[in-house]
């Protein structure tokens, strides 16, 4: 068959592993315009930090952005100098060659508003009163999220994007960026996205904001001031988004009952799935700030577009112009197929040109991340027929 | 699908179409219609592979069961709606029917006849289930699980108030006219539901 070859190819591709971009520097943009929220308030000024790789083209055509989840920033691809271990989270997709090919495209990664890898965020200081923001920086929204990334795409005087991508949170960005700003997107690829949370995706984000917020150390989100983090709360939050972020099949195959040391009869980690998830919630205490947590959770409960329209996705979704490709995962159950179905049937229904790819892969929301060949030959295939 | 039964399915395509091609494959034909006929085109494949296929050549493809039915798109959405040799291999066979009814303002359904001299030759006679270029598979490896005659789908559509707007058999890409549950190895219908129809 003349298709069975296309695969093949892009895992020659694949297994011809070349380096990526190699090595990065972030970059930070200084915005002293007040850029208005959501909610109402003002945040009066601001910083963004960023990574580009590949080379913008004379027409400004080939400029591919890139939106970051729950917990990971501007740094998608490649290393630094003086971190080598630091890899950007999506690297095994972008660089040269790759399934988006940074010898074609321009790629941009933005930290977020409210993060605490580099842009403005609650860790930060408050212009007014000379302290950290704490709990008085403002809820940000998708929305503000991606106004703030078009000022950051102006400044770089990319008028339109050839596509914006992006994964989960992401992905919700993305679909964003394709109803709030038309004109300036051609392609749009929402990867493992939903078209709002549902009740049992806000329950896990409360159980993670309960655990925050009631960590004695937490100090009503001023624990700045008192040089502690409430890494408590923080560590119960990770592990139970980490587990929704597997399948149960991946975590039976992964660690299934599996004992450290036999019984102890105690509460110590007896298992190693829980000592995998002690693990992960140590590790992302450290790094990790409580009230970017708090924020960015906010932001995935808040977005949904169609409340706009009483409902009708179509509807909210009218507006955009784009080409999709929209790609979920089969063992997905925190962004499962049918939602984003959903938004392939709102495309549809607006008569937009939509691509669907439902990949078969055993490791829940987390296969976005990870190198599937069917995921990422999809996506090489998508990004090898957008012209800049 | 042969070049017969492509140049037919396309003639049958008005200009500016919007088509859903069900079990669309590499999407081949949707290229064409999208090429010859400015048609807006969405294809429907289960297949991992015939869905990267497709998004290499920039169709529309959604990668889907067509056993789920078509809930997703709208009553009369679609002005075609085209089912090649696939129906022969679902099983809920009438459901989707139904649902290709429903979606389409019209329906081009393509069935390989198993009242085929050959067909009846091979179970009647050699008393062997038939094995044929056009139902290629041993009876415990086939996909296929509804076969049908020409007349026995004359018959379902008559009794399913299913108007048959046209229809053309074939023998080895050749029209026939007499005998054509005999002689015809394909049939190819354009379909109506008849209970919406107003032509």
């Amino acid at each position: 068959m003349a298709f069975a070859t296309t695969i093949a190819d892009s895992e020659n591709c694949a297994a011809g592993m070349n380096a990526g971009v190699g090595i990065v520097a972030p970059r930070k943009m200084v915005f002293t315009a007040p850029l208005p929220l959501q909610s109402g308030a003002t945040l009066p000024q601001y910083e963004l930090a960023y990574e580009t790789y590949g080379t913008l083209n004379a027409t400004k055509s080939n400029a591919v952005l890139v939106c970051h989840a729950l917990n990971a920033s501007h740094h998608v691809a490649g290393v630094y100098a003086n971190e080598p271990d630091n890899i950007g989270w999506w690297d095994n997709l972008i660089g040269p060659g790759r399934a988006l090919d940074t010898d074609k495209f321009f790629v941009i990664g933005i930290n977020n508003l409210g993060s605490c890898f580099g842009s403005t965020g609650p860790a930060s200081i408050n212009p007014a009163n000379g302290q950290p923001w704490g709990a008085d920086f403002p809820v940000v929204t998708v929305e503000d999220w991606v106004d703030a990334q078009a000022r950051l795409a102006d400044e770089l005087g990319i008028a339109q994007f050839a596509a914006v991508i992006g994964g989960s949170l992401g992905g919700m960005q993305t679909l964003c960026w394709a109803y709030r700003f038309p004109e300036r997107v051609r392609h749009a690829l929402v990867v493992a996205a939903a078209p709002n949370l549902s009740a049992q995706n806000i329950a896990f984000n409360e159980v993670a904001r309960t655990a925050i917020m009631t960590d004695p150390e937490f100090h009503g989100g001023h624990f700045y001031r008192h040089g502690v983090k409430p890494v408590r709360g923080l560590r119960v939050a990770r592990m139970i988004g980490h587990i929704t972020y597997i399948s149960d099949e991946q975590m039976g195959e992964k660690f299934g009952r599996n004992l450290r040391d036999g019984l102890q009869f105690g509460f110590g980690s007896e298992f190693q799935i829980e000592s995998y998830l002690r693990y992960q919630g140590d590790k992302f205490s450290e790094y990790f700030d409580a009230n970017t947590y708090l924020r960015i959770t906010k932001a995935l409960d808040y977005f949904d577009p169609a409340a706009q329209t009483g409902g009708d996705l179509a509807q909210a979704l009218r507006a955009a112009q784009a080409k999709f490709l929209v790609v979920s995962f089969t063992t997905d159950w925190r962004f499962s197929p049918a939602r984003s179905r959903e938004i392939v049937q709102a495309l549809v229904k607006n008569g937009r040109d939509v691509a669907y790819a439902e990949i078969e892969a055993p490791h829940g929301h987390d296969a976005f991340l990870l190198t599937d060949p069917q995921y990422h030959a999809v996506v090489r295939a998508y990004f090898n027929r957008i012209a800049v | 699908m042969t070049n017969v039964e492509f140049k037919i399915i396309s003639d049958w395509i008005p200009p500016n179409a919007k088509v859903l091609d069900l079990g669309c494959g590499d999407g081949e034909l949707l290229a064409h219609l999208a090429a010859t006929k400015n048609a807006h085109c969405y294809g429907l494949d289960i297949d991992p592979a015939a869905v990267l296929a497709c998004v290499a050549r920039g169709i529309n493809v959604i990668q889907s069961d067509l056993e789920r039915g078509l809930a997703e798109f709208d009553d009369l959405f679609f002005d075609a709606v085209i089912l090649s040799r696939t129906l022969q291999a679902t099983r809920k066979t009438e459901a989707l029917m139904k649902e290709v009814l429903r979606v389409g303002r019209e329906a081009i359904i393509t069935i390989p006849n198993f009242g085929h001299w050959s067909t009846r030759w091979q179970l009647g006679i050699g008393g062997r289930m038939p094995v044929s270029k056009n139902l290629p598979f041993q009876w415990y490896d086939t996909p296929n699980v509804h076969f049908a005659t020409l007349r026995d789908f004359d018959v379902f559509c008559a009794e399913k108030q299913v108007r048959i707007l046209d229809q053309i058999a074939l023998s080895q890409g050749v029209v026939v006219k007499r005998l054509r549950n005999a002689r015809a190895d394909v049939g190819i219908y354009r379909l109506q539901d008849g209970r919406n129809s107003s032509i």
